[in-house]
């Protein structure tokens, strides 16, 4: 096979790890919104965790899209 | 591909000399020289924003004291009252992500976060004032972290290893999260930016589709500044928790 054509298919292999972070991401949000829906007054205290969630969760999809980065570009 | 323009978005973390002959004859980069900037236009905030103490604060000072209220409510609420000893730690770390990343927006400036090297600096400072912190505070005792209580003891040759291995992977998580994510932002933005270059380069209907990368990089900057000060918050309130963990074993 190509080198790049084997580089491209690899970058695409390596990011199909973001289908798991956008069930997570969507999971998270989906219980945000669940539980501030349930109790209104504890948004304040709910959001920051919710969006540590969401950072830790993307972090995810940051290093596979890293490695995918790394396959196209070096 | 149209011919002769190629990506290449890695060129814009290559490190320059800065300050002409001086920065080349003591290595000083770019880099070097925005981390001066940050650190001093936030040095230039907190200074010129508590100098007016005004009850009802100005802009300037309404901006510096939320920062610096936001950071402390942070840590008392993380690490519980000894988090007011580890505020000035803190709040250090926290500007200096933040002023790194949201300079790095700055066009023609250089994000000195996306670099592995800075941020692996900055997270094994935390993990090692954290251990530290443990061992001073708790001695020996400190070691009873790896096996939490109330765990069965013939789980412990499973369970020790595991956390050994998740304590010291800490820094790793938190220097590539925030590496990864500065440098996967700024990728992006030049990977649309050339894809303007190459529809107007394709010339006639291409130099209106090029019109769509050039509003879709106007989103990624709003994106990558929500993402600039998202970052600097996990990577402080990751700090808190670390810290949490070495006053209070668990």
């Amino acid at each position: 096979m190509d080198v790049a054509a084997a580089k491209a298919l690899g970058a695409g292999i390596a990011v199909i790890a973001l289908a798991g972070v956008g069930i997570g991401i969507g999971n998270i949000f989906s219980s945000l919104i669940a539980s501030v829906a349930r109790n209104p007054a504890s948004q304040a205290q709910i959001q920051p965790i919710g969006f540590l969630g969401f950072a830790l969760t993307e972090s995810v999809a940051l290093f596979a899209l890293l490695i995918a980065f790394l396959i196209l570009f070096t | 591909m149209a011919a002769g323009v190629a990506i290449q978005p890695m060129e814009q973390f290559e490190l320059h000399h800065a300050l002409g002959h001086f920065g080349a004859s003591v290595n000083f980069t770019q880099a070097n020289l925005f981390m001066v900037a940050g650190t001093g236009l936030m040095l230039a905030l907190l200074h010129y924003g508590a100098r007016p103490a005004a009850i009802i604060p100005g802009r300037l000072q309404a901006a510096a004291e939320m920062l610096y209220a936001f950071i402390h409510d942070m840590a008392v609420d993380q690490i519980g009252e000894e988090g007011k000893r580890f505020f000035p730690f803190v709040f250090t770390i926290f500007a200096f992500v933040l002023m790194g990343n949201l300079l790095g927006l700055v066009p023609f400036s250089f994000a000195y976060t996306s670099h592995i090297a800075v941020t692996g600096a900055l997270a094994l400072l935390v993990i090692t004032i954290a251990t530290a912190v443990a061992l001073r505070e708790h001695g020996l005792h400190f070691f009873s972290y790896f096996l939490p209580a109330g765990v069965p003891l013939f789980l412990a040759p499973l369970i020790v290893p595991i956390e050994v291995i998740s304590y010291l992977s800490r820094p790793v998580s938190l220097s590539v999260r925030l590496f990864a994510n500065m440098m996967a932002g700024h990728v992006m933005m030049v990977v649309f930016a050339t894809f303007v270059v190459m529809m107007g380069s394709a010339g006639g209907i291409g130099l209106i589709g090029g019109a769509f990368p050039v509003a879709l990089n106007v989103a990624l900057f709003g994106f990558e500044l929500l993402v600039a000060g998202l970052q600097a918050y996990v990577f402080a309130i990751l700090t808190c928790i670390y810290l949490h963990d070495a006053v209070h074993l668990h």
